[in-house]
């Protein structure tokens, strides 16, 4: 039978060691807040890191003691019996730099200035998020994780990993992932980005010091965003064109369903999100390009890597498509890597990685159970 | 285990049979993955298979086989041109829609082609259709009605196609319930198994 991981606690790590970041600045000194379920083995081979997408964090799974209802935001995945077993595995979740849930990120204490970082915090990239997730596994004497596991960004973290650090990862699980976005998903980002930026309340990034916060951009950033990590058939399905009063009122107050469920969304995300940190996870989007060290070919990008991969795609999922994903597998191919490739059919769009499915689930489940066999 | 599938599977055999030790496999159509399984412990195959239905993609995952989730009748696009020794398609041919396409899709990405198919010319299935109905039997399990193969053919259509697509058949193997056929394949033979390769 599957579980929960039940009750977790946040822990914390603090770095020395300043870390450059792809921008050129340095970071002299960070902290990250991590989460582990399950048991490390003697010989620390049993290790899976879970990477987060835009609006994660270390919460993968379980709740906390003092706040029941916050269950991890990937807890239908991870837990005792479920298919990332934490009867097997000894599973990390973090928060990466940048974020707003703990980790060193533009609302912490810059202690050259003494004020929050907020314009002043780097520029951040998937490379420089794998190099401080490694000396997190550094730390918890991890040489070499089992699996990475992540989803959409999270995907593509877990991809850089096996190219920056081969020998470190034996397999790699990329679900709703891209080799790079597409032109087309960096022109959502820019809309999002803008409603921020032109919002008078962001006051380039140093809002910290205004005692305000730009709930307004970050509200229409996530509006937009969340309008595309859905289908068009998920949401004709779920709204229709249903109206809240059941009649047209000839105003712009909220009339369909799809609009008081969207501003709902927004405001409940732009009452914790932090404005500049949804700026610099979508710019991480925008630059993960491994190709672009070799010539836009892919298949060169990935010729470093040693780990197996699982690669999962969503047939209803638009911006992470699965011709993506088939790109990622045909440079894997080209490399003669172990790769499996599974296309689920499914009707949530991006979304779907978190939701459970039968398929998806097998999948997951089967390909995690070798991994654990091997691990023994 | 892997003797028991080839005994429920003799094509396997013959298949395995032409394959050399640490080759380079594409199974087209690998069902549970049975096949690579078979030749991953015995010949120490590298391989993937293609498959399309859900459930044998986590049954081939379950087995520790490659495979990669594709329509074969959308052609090996992910696959590179001569990136395999060989690509198998066993007992599929019958049930692609664009034969002709996939056939030379095989030679472009294989070195070498292996294919089996039932023989729709062998002498029970004549018999059936002599007795005015479609024929049914352990390799054509299926009512006309429901059947799932759109391109069933003899031995000698089958050549006659390879020599129309400037296809070099290598080599010929063909069975029946009680064994190799030599004599009259396209009469005797129930299954043939072909190896094959684009014409230099």
């Amino acid at each position: 039978m599957s579980g929960s991981v039940g009750i977790v606690s946040a822990q914390r790590a603090t770095f020395e060691e300043p870390l450059s970041f792809s921008c050129g600045k340095v970071l002299p000194r960070y902290e990250l807040v991590y989460e582990t379920y399950g048991t490390l083995n003697a010989d620390k081979s049993n290790a899976i890191l879970i990477c987060h997408a835009l609006s994660g964090h270390h919460h993968v799974a379980g709740r906390y003691a003092d706040d029941e209802k916050n269950t991890g935001w990937w807890d239908n995945m991870i837990g005792p019996g479920k298919p990332v077993d934490t009867n097997r595995f000894f599973v990390i979740g973090l928060n990466n730099l940048g974020g707003c849930h703990g980790s060193t990120g533009p609302a912490s204490i810059d202690p050259a200035t003494g004020k929050q970082y907020g314009s002043n915090f780097p520029m951040v990239t998937v490379e420089d998020w794998v190099h401080a997730q490694a000396r997190l596994a550094d730390r918890l004497g991890i040489k070499q994780f089992a699996a990475i596991i992540g989803g959409s960004l999270g995907g593509m973290q877990a991809m850089q990993w096996s190219i920056t650090y081969p020998e470190r990862v034996r397999n790699v699980l990329a679900i709703a992932t891209a080799p790079h976005l597409t032109t087309e998903n960096i022109a959502f980002n820019d809309v999002a980005r803008n409603a921020i930026l032109t919002d008078p309340d962001f006051h380039g990034g140093d809002f910290y010091q205004f005692g305000v916060v730009p709930t307004r951009g970050l509200r229409l950033a996530r509006m937009l965003g969340h309008i595309t990590y859905l289908s068009d058939d998920a949401m004709a399905g779920k709204f229709g064109r249903g109206l809240r009063s059941g009649e047209y009122k000839y105003g712009y107050d909220i009339e369909f369903e799809v609009e008081s469920y969207l501003r709902y969304q927004g405001d409940k995300f732009a009452a914790y999100f932090d404005a500049n940190t949804y700026l610099l996870m979508t710019k991480a989007l925008d630059y993960f390009d491994p190709a672009r060290h070799t010539e836009h070919n892919l298949a060169r990008a990935f010729a470093p890597v040693q780990a197996n991969y699982l690669v999962v795609s969503f047939s209803s999922d638009w911006r992470f498509s699965p011709d993506r994903s088939r790109e990622i597998v045909k440079a894997l191919l080209h490399n003669k890597r172990d790769v499996s490739y599974a296309e689920i059919t499914s009707q949530h769009g991006h979304d779907s990685f978190l939701m459970q499915d039968e398929q998806y689930f097998a999948v997951m489940r089967n390909y995690l159970e070798r991994v654990a066999e091997e691990t023994r | 285990m892997n003797t028991s599938i080839i005994e429920s599977r003799p094509d396997f055999a013959a298949i395995a049979a032409w394959i050399p030790q640490g080759s380079s496999v594409l199974d087209l159509g690998c069902g549970d993955g049975s096949l690579l399984r078979y030749l991953r412990e015995t010949r120490e195959v590298r391989g993937y298979g293609v498959e399309i239905n859900d459930k044998k993609i986590a049954t081939c995952i379950a087995n520790g086989v490659n495979v990669i989730q594709n329509d074969l009748d959308a052609g090996l696009a992910d696959f590179e041109s001569d990136s395999f020794d060989f690509v198998i398609l066993s007992q599929t041919l019958q049930a692609t829609r664009h034969t002709e396409a996939l056939m030379n899709e095989i030679v472009r990405v294989g070195r070498e082609g292996i294919i089996s198919f039932p023989n729709f010319g062998y002498w029970k299935n004549r018999l059936q259709i002599i007795n005015g109905h479609m024929p049914v039997s352990k390799q054509l399990p299926y009512q006309w009605y429901d059947t799932p193969n759109v391109h069933l053919c003899t031995l000698n259509d089958f050549e006659l196609l390879c020599d129309h697509l400037g296809i070099r058949i290598l080599g010929r193997h063909v069975m029946n319930e009680s064994g190799d056929v030599n004599l009259l394949p396209n009469l005797r033979g129930s299954v043939a198994v072909y190896r094959f390769k684009r014409e230099a």
